[in-house]
């Protein structure tokens, strides 16, 4: 396809007032065309009970021209779902993908959903956006049995028609069949879909659908909402987590000139036409806080982490852990560390919201709208119905944005300035303090191997990087894994990032296999493949090798490579890192990265592509420079100055990714998994490059350098 | 205090009526509702609000009103030439060199005015100049790829 003719699938209505349109007189209100509404359960969509019009969890829509309207509550964050699911769809409903609009995760026209997390929109959205274009098409086959006087065995859909199987000149186009015609369908029954072996759109490379909008600048973010007669607010916020306000002037901020000022309990808040009028009223304010004492800052936080996550879970346990221990030819025992770091979306948390006539109307980079909307509701003391989320671009999420702080602020904000728009957009030192954290993390690992370098013995003890991939793969027949946390352990708040704490986990226990190879002088990957039970994660390893092109030969000098194998969302992966280090600055490049995947049916696998460089790039960042600096409850980091994302210089020159070829299997995610094997290969291509074995992330100049002394 | 500042903007003459110490960001955003050009750290430091100001790329929100009078300021909006798209935008929807699109408009002032002073950039000199632009979600490798592919359209005299 070429690009300047790609369809632009662009959010359709971002930008006009807020309107009336309930969800019971949504069918009614719409025009003609075939509804299909779901009622199933399942993952991330929730089944709802109310009302006489069945709440639906997944609808589309083919309209009187032929197109084909696809409603849903996932939202667009780059991750590329406008673009796989409108091929999903397509593929059933035998229509061209540039003839499916996409309206994602606006309270009132989408169905409910949980969010847009876990990857979980291809695993568990798609099937039921299939089964929905096979159900349309069904009753377009049927509409056309009774027009065209033939029996449905006779018809299939083809190229948005539907056509006589004994002549396919013989025809009624979408568009005819549904002209006038208002047909309401839920689906109870399972169609049938299409075999793998049929598929036409699914699992062919697709450019992104969104693109148009976005390399014009017409693409709308929250901020980029601007209605009539709109404030910006600025909210006074405390030097530290858990500061309390001890006295506040605003006297200097209300006798700036259009400055509008208010106060309601702990919040004060500065409104003005200008942004940047609005920050320096701000500024003017005279406030005084008192610091909570520290308890622990980012040099001593693993300690602190360890002596009060109280509370643990053994995951999984088998065999006999003391027999092991003494059957053990060489025994391992390390600590690994890794620090806080930060969401860093270049879009920062932003809301703009109109109060009006009891109503809520909001444009919320969130990657739960229906969420936001229970969360704001429920402060404002207002009905859900009378809050509405609309479709908007998100500018990343990563996890970052499941939490949305900021609605629940600017939603407050424009009910205390009733009728009057108001924008809340975070700025970066605001993002640097309210981000959830992914959190920092320490995973103690003791093991062991028999002289012929069979394991024998795990005892994985993982505090607050929680369980998410820590399923061995390896076979081990004396084995423990046990999980410590607590909550409100740490100084501020911590979340979802990217893969929770699959990243901390998987930087330990491959470093660790790494480390029991080496130890008995054998290769990493021949140790892995002697100690891996046959099955998907073997199958990524030897995906990622033979792409690799792994050998046993020596590495020249300051030339490393490492692998790290790991598991998330239902996708086996393996990334191999080829490093050089220069031992005399303890800089690391990373020249090239292969990633093997096993993750089932592929629908887009440019797609996919996309994603496995995006996580082997950004997932770099945590390896090598972000560390969030603080003293409990004061995060120091407050800018890109202090907190070092991937640079262009940092990318490696090769990426490479190789899938496993898995049509007929259930598909699996796609934008997390390769991120949590980043740290581990690049730790164990250090070693190999110049012998210096990192227990902490990021591997900083500095600490590389202190591991070779 | 408010001042007038004169300058082009997109190829048209304009005014405006704002404070002196305004940013040409919070211009663009505000006052012509050029949303394209986008805040990301206020400091210099992400590069999404990067515009061309006589065809130098600049981060916009370190840049007064009062520097902007009389000089030529493009943005991403005023990139397309006769509704044809810029190359470098063509190359950017080619290579999927994006995702979430935060980034990609100060991306691609950048891109073209790196091309503006270097026609045929090797890939490390694309690299040094993509440097200081940031990009969360990895497109890193094929933004770079989008240049060199810009760069070849360019060279074939199409548009400068």
């Amino acid at each position: 396809m070429k690009a300047e003719r790609i369809n632009q699938y662009y959010f359709h209505d971002v930008n006009t007032a807020p309107g009336k349109l309930g969800r019971r007189s949504f069918l009614k209100n719409l025009g003609g065309g075939i509804f299909v509404v779901f009622a199933l359960g399942g993952y991330g969509c929730k089944p709802r009970k109310e009302g006489d019009i069945p709440e639906f969890n997944a609808y589309l829509r083919v309209r009187e021209d032929g197109q084909i309207d696809c409603l849903s509550g996932k939202i667009e964050m780059g991750q590329g779902a406008n673009t796989s699911i409108p091929q999903v769809l397509a593929e059933e409903l035998e229509v061209a993908i540039n003839q499916v609009n996409m309206i994602m995760g606006d309270t009132e026209l989408s169905p409910h959903d949980d969010g847009t997390w876990g990857s979980m929109t291809t695993r568990f959205h798609d099937p039921i956006i299939r089964m929905a274009a096979a159900e349309a098409r069904e009753v377009l086959i049927l509409l056309a049995s009774e027009e065209m006087k033939l029996p449905v065995s006779q018809l299939k859909a083809l190229n948005g028609k539907i056509v006589d199987k004994n002549d396919e000149e013989n025809s009624l186009t979408y568009a005819e069949l549904t002209k006038g015609k208002k047909i309401i369908r839920s689906v109870t029954e399972k169609p049938v879909l299409k075999k793998p072996g049929e598929f036409k759109i699914i699992g062919k490379s697709q450019l992104r659908t969104d693109s148009l909008p976005k390399v014009t600048g017409k693409a709308l973010y929250s901020a980029d909402i601007h209605l009539p007669g709109q404030l910006y607010a600025r909210i006074l916020r405390p030097p530290a987590h858990g500061a309390k306000l001890v006295s506040s002037d605003t006297s200097a901020a209300i006798a700036m000139n259009g400055v509008r000022v208010i106060q309601d309990n702990d919040l004060i808040v500065v409104l003005h036409t200008s942004f940047e009028k609005a920050e320096e009223a701000l500024k003017m304010i005279n406030a005084k806080w008192e610091i909570p004492p520290s308890k622990a800052d980012n040099e001593t936080i693993f300690g602190y982490l360890v002596k009060n996550a109280s509370e643990s879970n053994i995951l999984y346990h088998g065999g006999n852990m003391d027999a092991g221990k003494k059957e053990a030819a060489f025994l391992f025992e390390n600590e690994y560390h890794d620090g806080y770091k930060a969401h860093a979306t270049i879009e920062t948390h932003t809301a703009t919201a109109l109060f009006e006539k009891g109503k809520l109307t909001m444009w919320a980079s969130s990657q739960t709208p229906f969420g936001t909307r229970q969360e704001v509701a429920e402060k404002l003391g207002l009905a859900k119905e009378n809050v509405h989320l609309k479709q908007i671009f998100l500018g990343g999420g990563f996890g970052g944005k499941i939490y949305n702080r900021q609605a629940t602020e600017a939603a407050r904000i424009a009910k205390l300035v009733e009728g009057t728009p108001i924008q809340l957009m975070w700025s970066r030192q605001e993002e640097f303090m309210y981000d959830m954290f992914r959190p920092a993390a320490v995973m103690k690992l003791h093991s062991g191997i028999t002289k012929e370098g069979k394991i024998n013995f795990w005892d994985f003890n993982i505090y607050c990087a929680g369980d998410r991939g820590t399923q061995l793969f390896y076979e081990v027949p004396n084995h423990k894994t046990t999980t410590w946390d607590k909550s409100d352990l740490h100084p501020f708040g911590t979340g979802a990032w990217r893969a929770p704490g699959n990243y901390s986990t998987t930087f330990a226990r491959e470093s660790q296999i790494d480390i029991m190879a080496h130890k008995i002088g054998m290769d990493p990957l021949e140790f892995r493949l002697q100690n891996m039970k046959e099955g998907r994660a073997l199958n990524s390893l030897r995906l990622a090798a033979d792409k690799f092109g792994w050998t046993k030969t020596k590495q020249p000098v300051g030339i490393g490579r490492g692998i790290a194998v790991g598991e998330d969302a239902g996708t086996l992966v393996t990334v191999i890192a080829e490093v050089e280090v220069d031992k005399t600055s303890g800089k690391v490049k990373v020249r090239r990265v292969v990633v093997g995947q096993d993750m089932g049916q592929v629908i887009n696998p440019e797609g996919v592509i996309i994603q496995a460089e995006g996580c082997v790039n950004m997932g770099l960042g945590y390896t090598l420079t972000e560390d969030v600096v603080f003293n409990w409850g004061e995060v120091k980091s407050s800018n890109f100055s202090d907190y070092q994302i991937p640079l262009f210089s940092m990318i490696p020159e090769i990426i490479e990714t190789s899938l496993a070829d898995a049509m007929d299997q259930p598909p699996q995610g796609g934008g997390e998994p390769a991120i949590i094997c980043m740290g581990a290969a690049v730790a164990n291509a250090i070693f190999e490059a110049c012998g210096a074995r990192l227990f902490r992330m990021p591997f900083t100049p500095e600490r590389i350098l202190n591991a070779l002394k | 205090m408010e001042e007038k500042t004169k300058f082009e903007l997109n190829g048209k003459e304009v005014e405006v009526l704002v404070d002196k110490n305004q940013t040409l960001l919070w211009t663009l955003r505000t006052n012509f509702n050029l949303t394209g050009t986008k805040y990301g750290c206020g400091e210099g430091y992400c590069g999404s609000c990067t515009v061309l100001m006589d065809n130098e790329p600049v981060r916009s929100c370190g840049i007064a009103m009062t520097e902007v009078n009389g000089k030529k300021v493009f943005t991403i909006e005023g990139l397309e030439k006769d509704g044809q798209l810029h190359p470098v935008q063509k190359a950017f929807i080619a290579h999927d060199a994006l995702q979430c699109g935060f980034c990609t408009p100060g991306m691609i002032m950048n891109a073209v005015g790196l091309l503006m002073k270097n026609p045929e950039p090797s890939r490390q000199e694309i690299i040094d100049g993509m440097e200081d632009n940031l990009c969360r979600c990895g497109a890193h490798t094929r933004i770079i790829r989008a240049i060199e592919t810009a760069s070849v359209e360019m060279k074939g005299g199409s548009q400068s």
